[in-house]
């Protein structure tokens, strides 16, 4: 054995069934913790809600002898997205990127520097062609031949052209990676577009958000690692798990939005008792993601819980389409529980698991979840229809 | 003589490129480029007031948050708003757990690999590794069965041939001077501290929400709630008890792990506490305010300039003196680039004169960055937890000159060590200890006021855009954990129509000015040994102990001045 655990012996190990005996005699052999295996299998059960029997592929997933290369870019960004990444908790970021995928360039955590640092992503680009996966984040300058964001001397759409190129998985991560973000937003002073508007013709997965939430991103390496592909993805290629129902939907205020009991200006009796905030400019009637569900920061929070409206930061060009972000949305929410949406809604969370759990008919499920799909898309665009 | 270029400088935040001129194994010219720009002030043009911070904190997600604070300061100024104590307290809270967050990661995460050899790590004994750290602190995790199994993951990481983000580092360097013992100890405590950083910044997400760009700030105050007796308010008994589990962990790490290994590692570096002083001038606005009306008497850190690294005197500031110059950036002025200008009074057009991309080198003799080039009274000043100290030590202030000398004495240094790369270090490692026990007393305020039924959190007398004046301008403040942040705003008929940053790493990444004055990281990396021209090691050492962060430090004002030529 060449790797001791680092953890100190915890119960944890106790949870695990006699099934799983042989999937532990595994991990051991290759230096995984059983504390470590078990925080793998909680966050591809949390998070992409699969059967704990699925633990056995996860751990032979683990046992691959050579980890699969990632690198990470980063253009016209603010980092919030890597920060985000190093807050990760299930799998921990040191796991991510020393245990479980050889993490070879990633600008602002990578030991190496300038020609050295080059080097390391073209030998990527030429040894792991076709085999290694590429995270993006920021935008990507189009404007006056791409002067705006340079790395080594070359311009930020050469390298992207370059290195998504010869991918075989292509992650955007954040806002700014998939559809220009904030960069791109009025007036667009540099020509900034999303990484699939600057490099036609990518198959590119993206995890929207400012910044993206990271226990999903960890889901989806997980994922992949575990079956070999991307889980299934919504019309606009973001994982269902993630990006399926409304933040409205899964709001933990919604039964005040259900009574009528609104915060009427802000620091009042309403706000204190964690009533909605759906008058002081909560987007969440039009925005998907899982906020409400899995939270941010080992599920600490988020921000409709701390007091403040959502800003719909998932939301196609959300910058532009979603903001003033203190002006109530313009087509009243009706009350009472929509009942089209929330039967998509605890439908999904179901057939997720069923997808992706089930591989082989995940393209079934996918197929029938997508014209599902479009009608929680719709509203996102649109804003919420009028009440029953 | 040979021309050396890095780029991209890696662990900073955003895209830095640095070239040196080397002669005779010495650096005897730099040049500090940007090479990215996004124009976020042009964006903000036309925007509520009111969300100026959400769009401002997109500047950077690293020193995310600092740059909302800026923001809803200056927004709040222009207005006149004053927010309620228990608001600047909540932001105190978020700022200084920024600050000891952003400082801890990067000493471990960002800076250590140019001083710790990971390699080397395996050779060392953990039965050594282990009383070497018992030796500098009484942290439990010192035994060597730690080391030894950290030893063991490292190996097996360089048996794999897949080093992942260690991988084609500068191992074997003659640069690096730390014994095995000691690489351990750090590879050890490099990965405690991405532990300690997921946890510690959950303040964030109580407060704010999320973390990375927490989100409750609102002009007037805060929307975070608080009520003792109300299990959904933001803040009640239960998330007072979080917090301090929190801070306390953070105290015990700063005290127990980062500052022992600073003082440790430092210890092996004498010389680089004579290396990398540059420009010797320091400015801070000051902050951490002890009252609402941001007055300067009553900061925590306090405001002023050390000039020509003289201590016996602190120059008072006015940020009215404040200017920036375009001569060396990719920028044009239209009366001409020799003149600098005010940030509230700024017109910038960005005006790309580069070498056409793919490039070998920037025209370094003509202009060469995105980043412009700000002074005080027409000098260049180096910001941040240095100039914070050195302010703070040269003004008498108890607290700072207490640690400061007490951790000299341990190093057997004069005060005048601290102009240096490895001071700048030093310093923020002694910050993070000052701020992290400022937490527990504002969370114990926070706690203090909810007992006693004091739960305001917002002003809303201004909230309604029909109460404000048809134009008001604004001037928001924040010393981040990379120094000096300010933030200009004009606002007419409740829209923005000027809005201006100059952040810390504008000051400290800045190119050259119409004086052919360096700015401080050029001045900082002459004289720099350099052993091996082909990995120039030294030179991060120096651009590192600065922490920086380009995204922050590139912007622009406005892209024709229309707001002003309509006004003039």
């Amino acid at each position: 054995m060449t790797h001791q655990p680092l953890f100190t012996p915890s119960s944890a190990g106790e949870l695990m069934s006699p099934m799983d005996r042989s999937v532990l005699e595994l991990c051991r052999s290759h230096g995984i913790s059983r504390r470590r295996f078990l925080e793998f299998c909680a966050a591809v059960t949390t998070t992409l809600a699969l059967p704990s029997s699925y633990a056995q592929i996860v751990a032979t997933a683990l046992s691959q002898k050579k980890k699969p290369v990632l690198v990470w870019l980063e253009f016209q960004d603010c980092a919030g997205n890597t920060e985000s990444m190093l807050r990760t908790s299930h799998p921990t970021v040191e796991d991510l990127v020393l245990e479980s995928f050889s993490w070879e360039y990633h600008e602002t955590i990578m030991a190496a520097y300038g020609k050295a640092a080059e080097s390391a992503l073209q030998r990527v680009v030429r040894e792991e062609k076709g085999k290694y996966i590429v995270v993006v984040e920021g935008a990507i300058p189009t404007a006056d031949g791409g002067v705006y964001c340079t790395i080594g001397g070359r311009t930020a759409l050469d390298i992207a052209q370059e290195v998504c190129g010869s991918a075989a998985v292509i992650i955007a991560v954040g806002a700014c990676a998939w559809d220009g973000g904030l960069v791109r937003s009025g007036p667009n002073p540099t020509g900034a577009l999303g990484l699939q508007g600057a490099v036609p013709g990518l198959h590119v997965v993206n995890l929207p958000g400012c910044p993206h939430n990271s226990a999903n991103t960890a889901a989806v390496l997980v994922h992949y690692l575990t079956f070999g592909e991307m889980p299934a993805l919504d019309p606009l290629n973001r994982p269902l798990f993630a990006y399926g129902h409304l933040i409205h939907d899964q709001c933990e205020r919604r039964a005040h939005y259900d009574a009528g009991r609104f915060i009427e200006e802000w620091d009042d009796e309403g706000a204190r008792k964690g009533w909605c905030l759906y008058k002081m400019g909560c987007k969440g009637p039009e925005a998907n993601l899982n906020c409400p569900t899995v939270q941010w920061n080992g599920s600490t929070s988020w921000p409709v819980k701390a007091g403040h409206g959502c800003i719909a930061c998932a939301s196609p060009r959300f910058w532009d389409t979603k903001s003033p972000f203190y002006e109530r949305l313009p087509h009243p929410a009706g009350f009472g529980v929509d009942v089209t949406v929330s039967e998509i809604g605890w439908t999904v969370v179901g057939a997720v698991a069923v997808a992706t759990a089930a591989h082989g008919v995940t393209s079934i499920i996918r197929d029938r979840r997508a014209s599902e799909t479009k009608t929680d898309e719709s509203r996102e665009k649109t804003g919420p229809k009028e009440g029953k | 003589m040979a021309r050396i270029v890095i780029d991209p400088v890696t662990r900073i935040e955003g895209h830095l490129r640095i070239e040196v001129e080397v002669n005779d194994h010495k650096v005897t010219d730099a040049w500090s480029s940007g090479t990215m720009f996004r124009g976020i002030e042009l964006i903000l043009r036309g925007r509520d007031p009111r969300e100026a911070w959400i769009w401002a904190q997109r500047i950077c997600g690293v020193c995310t948050t600092v740059h909302a604070l800026a923001s809803v300061r200056a927004v709040e100024n222009a207005l006149s708003v004053e927010i309620p104590e228990n608001a600047r307290i909540i932001r105190n809270v978020i700022a200084a757990s920024q600050n000891v967050q952003d400082h801890i990661i990067h000493f471990y995460h960002l800076h250590a690999l140019d001083w710790v050899d990971v390699i080397s790590a395996l050779k060392a004994d953990p039965a050594k590794t282990a009383q070497l750290a018992q030796s500098i602190s009484d942290w439990p995790k010192s035994s060597a069965v730690y080391f030894k199994a950290v030893q063991d993951r490292v190996k097996t990481l360089a048996d794999s041939r897949q080093l992942s983000l260690f991988g084609s580092g500068d191992w074997g360097h003659p640069a690096y001077k730390l014994p095995p013992e000691a690489n351990l100890l750090a590879v050890a405590h490099y990965i405690e501290a991405l532990k300690l950083q997921r946890e510690f910044i959950r303040i964030q997400a109580v407060l704010g929400g999320k973390n990375p760009h927490p989100q409750t700030y609102l002009m007037g105050g805060m929307a975070t709630t608080m009520d003792g007796s109300e299990p959904d308010a933001v803040i009640n008994p239960e998330r007072i008890t979080l917090l301090n589990e929190l801070v306390a962990n953070a105290q015990e790490f700063v005290r127990q792990v980062y500052l022992p290994d600073v003082l440790a590692i430092a210890g092996f570096y004498p010389e680089w506490f004579q290396y990398g002083a540059g420009i010797g001038n320091y400015m801070t606005y000051g902050d951490y305010s002890g009252d609402t009306t941001m007055s300067e008497s009553g900061f925590f850190f306090p405001r002023g300039i050390v000039l020509g690294r003289d201590l016996a005197t602190v120059l008072a500031l006015d940020p009215n003196n404040v200017t920036e110059y375009v001569t060396r950036s990719w920028y044009e002025y239209p009366d001409g680039d020799q003149a600098a200008k005010h940030p509230a009074q700024g017109v910038t057009n960005p005006k790309y004169s580069g070498p056409k991309p793919p490039y070998e080198f920037l025209k370094t003799n003509e202009k060469y960055s995105w980043l412009k080039a700000p002074r005080y009274n027409g000098k260049p000043m180096e910001v941040g937890p240095l100039a914070r100290t050195l302010v703070a030590y040269a003004s008498g202030n108890g607290n700072v000159m207490r640690i400061v000398n007490s951790t000299l004495a341990k190093l057997k240094l004069p005060a005048s060590a601290l102009f240096s790369t490895l001071g700048r270090v030093a310093a923020r490692a002694l910050e993070a200890d000052i701020m992290v026990s400022r937490l527990s007393d504002w969370v114990a305020q926070l706690d203090d006021n909810m007992a006693h039924g004091n739960v305001r959190l917002h002003n809303g007398d201004k909230w309604n855009p029909n109460s404000w004046p048809k134009s008001a301008q604004g001037f928001g403040f924040h010393e981040a954990p990379r120094g000096s942040l300010g933030h200009w705003v004009e606002i007419e008929d409740k829209k923005i129509v000027n809005y201006q940053v100059v952040a810390p790493s504008t000051w400290n990444a800045g190119p050259r000015d119409a004086q052919q004055q360096r700015g401080p990281y050029e001045a900082a990396l002459l004289d720099t040994p350099i052993a091996d021209p082909e990995r120039p090691l030294e030179v991060l050492r120096t651009v590192h102990s600065f922490d920086p962060c380009l995204a922050c430090a590139v912007h622009v004002v406005q892209a024709n001045g229309a707001a002003h030529n309509k006004r003039h």
